[in-house]
């Protein structure tokens, strides 16, 4: 059913008006943590060594320096899982007699300017007796492995497995076996701006005010109270113009604690802003995982069962909300992805280390899962003989609701929809003619499919199969219209590039016949929006949206009732439009600014039929909904250095009800653009004493305009019921499968060398080593 | 900390009297001591071009450069590209064609775009692609922010 204005002969949604956000944002006038000024700077002291006890942290005489000794009665982070055997680390905000990561924070040093902290940070000496680091994940497990906090016992932190009824019996009658052994790098989410927070005490009503770039304002209001103990109404938290998130600003940075405290020890105002290399090293990182992925098929083809082990390091703790079970159970959850297969068994581990913790990063497993997923397709294809895109034919879930292997109830999608269209859209045929001739001439060309599904608005229940102490899901919305009839949105969610102002408003602006240029959205402020989860998981627009639309029709309901009462009029023949209500046929109209100011000052008018003011407050915890999309990579690959230029790139995508054409694209664009960086260049290095050797944007390579071809997108809505609004998320979907469409194309244009790259991000590096093994073994 | 210098920094035709310590970089100097903060520093050491600004004409990354060295220079920011309340050819461009999304990376982009345009108005669309990749920007992959350019170039032309 739409729920379009009754009678509009117009609707908002659907079109790509121009955002709301924009005209602030290109004028220099967006608000950024960093813009604020502050009484004083901090700067913190980080370890340079992987993993050791601190023996000695001496400062100059006089100087603020704050460490662990400071912090007593300030408790660890400790987020918490009640399922899947896991362990809760505690991590010190500041380190506390032990480091375990190179980057962590040491000492706070705190001057009246950035440059003095600095230079006085540079003069704390920390002696720290080394001890051996272990850096990857499968050192961490080997047996004797020395442990990286005490209570975890060989490095495990979280396990969940899983293993459906006959799966024994289906993989000894299977046709064929085919194996992935597969490994993601490490990498870092990289917003454009790092880490900042700026945390200011107000002497008239005690309370803090912390202004910080988080994707989570409400959260970090909740635990920042409850590590220092007070209570969060002392505390405002504010998100202003945040750059970029990805992920990485959801979690908790021990540093805003610290802020948080000074403030409130000395009543005046703190800041840090991180710097790149601060970023890089210690902003949180993601993706770092060993997946071996086993496939059972029958005689034609089709996939009878899937057998996984994720290895997932995540770090030296577990990030608050999500914790570090994060990554290894979404991998378990949905590694089957958009294939039906009715046998499943899995393990996944997340196996701590002396390395940056991890945090969710677009896409959370599903780029990982999906590469492995779509590397075992190609090979699966090739052992059978048969075209790949046939093989994803005969597996590619087609009967709606689906329910998983793993239980997880898919509603309606087009994955083979999609698929055909875009093999359609790239032109196959004419590809492997043009591949053939370029051969002949030594010339590369591959290319490379992805398809995939991306679980998005997934409500409380979702959460709560995790077994986390702290369960996300819903949202709420505060919708109001003013007595001079302007309207206010108050969201939970905390949108930083998404367009959620532009978005929302156009959702309203169909219910209630305002346009949406005269709606403001209001969000990242504690102190005027409701409490909400903020922006991740491909969320905001289903669950957010979701709630608007629910808190849209009340006040819509009431605008027609109010209305029915001014114009003497039947409700159901009352329309809103063009900012009036009208009786439908008639000339008989009232303007929505004048049934507001009833609403509020005329209220006696309505013997006690309907309540005061015009505000309405929707709620949503939707049950989750499924988008997809295949991608497509056309390559070429020179043998001889082994650079991979992409020559093209094709995403057919279905994100249910597109709300605003121009701002899905540009959401789709970005996720391409940074799963492209993911396969080919993008990579946190670590040497064996656990030191990062990408500390720079010179060594840790996000793509530039040159990296990325351009990408051609085409759309299919279906209209799901597990959506209010219709429309599914698709914020991370671009993450998730440009890394397996690219790396299977360079897999297809080096099929004549037998090599199969099954490692990302394929560096010229590691291209080139595949290939002179393969010239060496041939 | 050393001793600090007073220079006059000329930003969008206003002069800024500052005292500022030898090291200090015009990004720094522009945001902290003039006020102007809608010049964004994004890494500091002269990858990311979030700092961009026009310098006597040309674009640089204000990281790199110390305010010491930019006495006497006219700078041009973000702050200065509309005129009134008429926008940019160049501005309107990245709103219409959404050339960005969390609007971190965007003046950095917009002042690489119009230094380059002004100096080079003819230029071809390989080279200006070749410009553009000097600055990051990690939400739009490129896609609009090219767009917007190009559009914006054609409309500079015109005038």
């Amino acid at each position: 059913m739409t729920a379009h204005t009754k009678g509009s002969g117009t609707t908002w949604v659907g079109r790509a008006i121009r955002r709301l956000e924009d005209p602030a944002l290109v004028t220099g006038q967006g608000r950024f943590t960093a813009d604020l000024p502050a009484a004083h700077w901090v700067r913190f002291v980080r370890s340079a060594t992987a993993a050791g006890k601190i023996v000695k942290i001496s400062a100059p005489d006089g100087a603020h320096v704050v460490t662990a000794a400071d912090l007593k009665h300030v408790k660890p982070i400790r987020p918490m899982l009640h399922k899947f055997n896991y362990v809760p680390v505690a991590q010190p905000i500041l380190a506390d007699g032990v480091v375990r990561f190179v980057g962590e924070c040491i000492a706070a040093c705190v001057a009246a300017s950035e440059a003095e902290a600095e230079d006085l940070a540079d003069r704390v000496e920390v002696t720290i007796d080394d001890t051996a680091p272990l850096v990857d994940a499968r050192d961490a497990l080997a047996d004797g492995a020395p442990r990286v906090h005490a209570e975890a016992a060989g490095n495990v932190i979280v396990e969940g497995k899983v293993k459906t009824p006959d799966f024994d019996a289906v993989w000894r009658g299977a046709h064929k076996i085919v194996k992935v052994d597969a490994r993601s790098r490490r990498q870092n989410a990289t917003p454009m701006e790092a880490r900042a927070g700026h945390a200011a005490y107000d002497a008239a009503t005690r309370r803090i005010t912390f202004t910080c770039t988080t994707q989570m304002p409400h959260l970090m209001r909740t635990a920042i109270a409850d590590l220092l103990g007070f209570p969060e109404s002392d505390l405002r938290v504010i998100a202003p113009d945040v750059g970029g998130g990805f992920g990485q600003k959801m979690s908790l940075a021990a540093e805003y604690v610290v802020l948080v405290w000074l403030a409130r020890k000395h009543k005046s105002s703190f800041a840090w802003t991180e710097d790149r290399r601060e970023n890089l090293i210690a902003g949180f990182h993601s993706r770092d995982q060993h997946v071996t992925l086993e496939g059972a098929f029958d005689k034609n083809g089709k996939l009878v069962a899937l057998n996984a082990a994720v290895v997932a390091n995540i770090g030296a703790y577990s990030c608050f909300p999500t914790t570090c079970g994060v990554e290894p159970l979404m991998a378990m959850a949905e590694m089957p992805g958009p294939y039906d297969v009715r046998h499943y068994a899995c393990r996944a581990r997340g196996v701590i280390t002396n390395t940056c913790p991890m945090a969710p990063y677009r896409g959370v497993s599903r780029p990982v899962i999906t590469f492995v997923l779509e590397r075992l397709m190609e090979k699966a294809a090739a052992a059978f003989g048969i075209d790949p895109i046939d093989l994803r034919r005969r597996n590619l879930i087609d009967k709606f609701p689906y329910t998983s292997a793993t239980g997880l109830v898919y509603d309606e999608a087009s994955y083979k929809q999609t698929m055909e269209m875009a093999v359609e859209h790239i032109g196959l045929p004419a590809f492997r003619a043009r591949q053939k001739q370029a051969r002949a001439q030594g010339q590369h060309l591959g290319i490379g499919f992805a398809a995939f599904s991306e679980r998005t608005g997934y409500g409380s229940p979702a959460f709560a199969a995790r077994g986390m102490e702290i369960t996300p899901g819903w949202e709420t919305v505060i919708l109001s219209v003013d007595p001079s009839g302007f309207v206010e949105a108050r969201i939970g969610s905390s949108p930083h590039g998404q367009g959620l102002r532009t978005t929302l408003a156009q959702i309203i602006a169909d219910e209630i016949g305002i346009e949406p240029q005269l709606i403001k959205v209001i969000h990242g402020d504690t102190d005027r929006a409701p409490y909400g989860w903020g922006t991740f998981a491909s969320r905001s627009l289903v669950i957010s949206g979701g709630a608007t639309l629910i808190a849209a029709r009340k006040i819509r309901a009431k605008l027609i009732k109010i209305a029915s009462h001014m114009l003497e009029a039947d409700a159901d023949d009352i329309v809103l439009e063009a900012g009036s209500a009208k009786v439908a046929g008639t000339d008989r109209t009232i303007t929505i600014a004048k049934l507001a100011r009833e609403a509020y000052h005329q209220t006696h008018r309505f013997k006690g039929e309907i309540e005061p003011g015009l505000t309405e407050t929707g709620t949503y915890d939707p049950p989750g909904t499924f988008s997809n999309a295949c991608h497509v990579a056309v390559v070429e690959v020179d043998v001889e250095t082994g650079r991979v230029r992409i020559e093209k790139f094709l995403v057919a995508e279905d994100a249910g009800r597109i709300i605003n054409p121009m701002i899905a694209d540009g959401q789709v664009h970005g996720g391409v653009a940074q799963g492209i960086g993911n396969a080919l260049l993008e990579e946190i290095i670590y040497d064996e004493t656990g030191n990062i050797l990408s500390s720079t944007l010179a060594d840790y390579l996000p793509p530039t305009a040159h990296e990325i071809p351009p990408i051609e997108l085409h759309h299919i809505e279906t209209h799901t019921e597990a959506s209010i609004t219709k429309a599914k998320g698709l914020g991370e979907g671009g993450a998730i499968g440009a890394p397996a469409a690219v790396i299977n194309a360079i897999n297809d244009a080096l099929s004549p060398f037998g090599v199969s790259i099954d490692e990302m991000p394929a560096t010229p590096q590691r291209i080139r080593a595949a290939l002179r093994q393969a010239e060496k073994a041939a | 900390m050393t001793e600090k210098t007073g220079i006059t920094l000329t930003i969008n035709g206003r002069d800024h009297a500052i005292r500022v310590e030898p090291r200090r970089t015009l990004a720094d100097a522009i945001r902290e001591d003039c006020g102007q903060t809608g010049t964004h520093i994004g890494c500091e050491h002269g990858i990311c071009g979030a700092c961009t600004v026009i310098v006597d004409g040309e674009p640089v990354r204000s990281c790199l450069m110390f305010a010491v060295q930019a006495a006497g220079k006219i700078i041009r920011t973000v702050e200065g590209l509309a005129d009134g309340d008429r926008l940019h050819p160049m501005q309107e461009a990245f709103m219409q064609h959404h050339g960005l999304q969390c609007g971190f990376c965007t003046p950095g982009f917009l002042m690489l775009a119009v230094g380059v345009l002004e100096r080079e108005p003819n230029i071809s669309d390989d080279d200006l692609l070749d410009v553009l990749s000097s600055n990051l920007c990690r939400c739009t992959g490129y896609q609009n922010i090219v767009k917007a350019v190009r559009a914006a170039a054609a409309e500079m032309r015109g005038k």
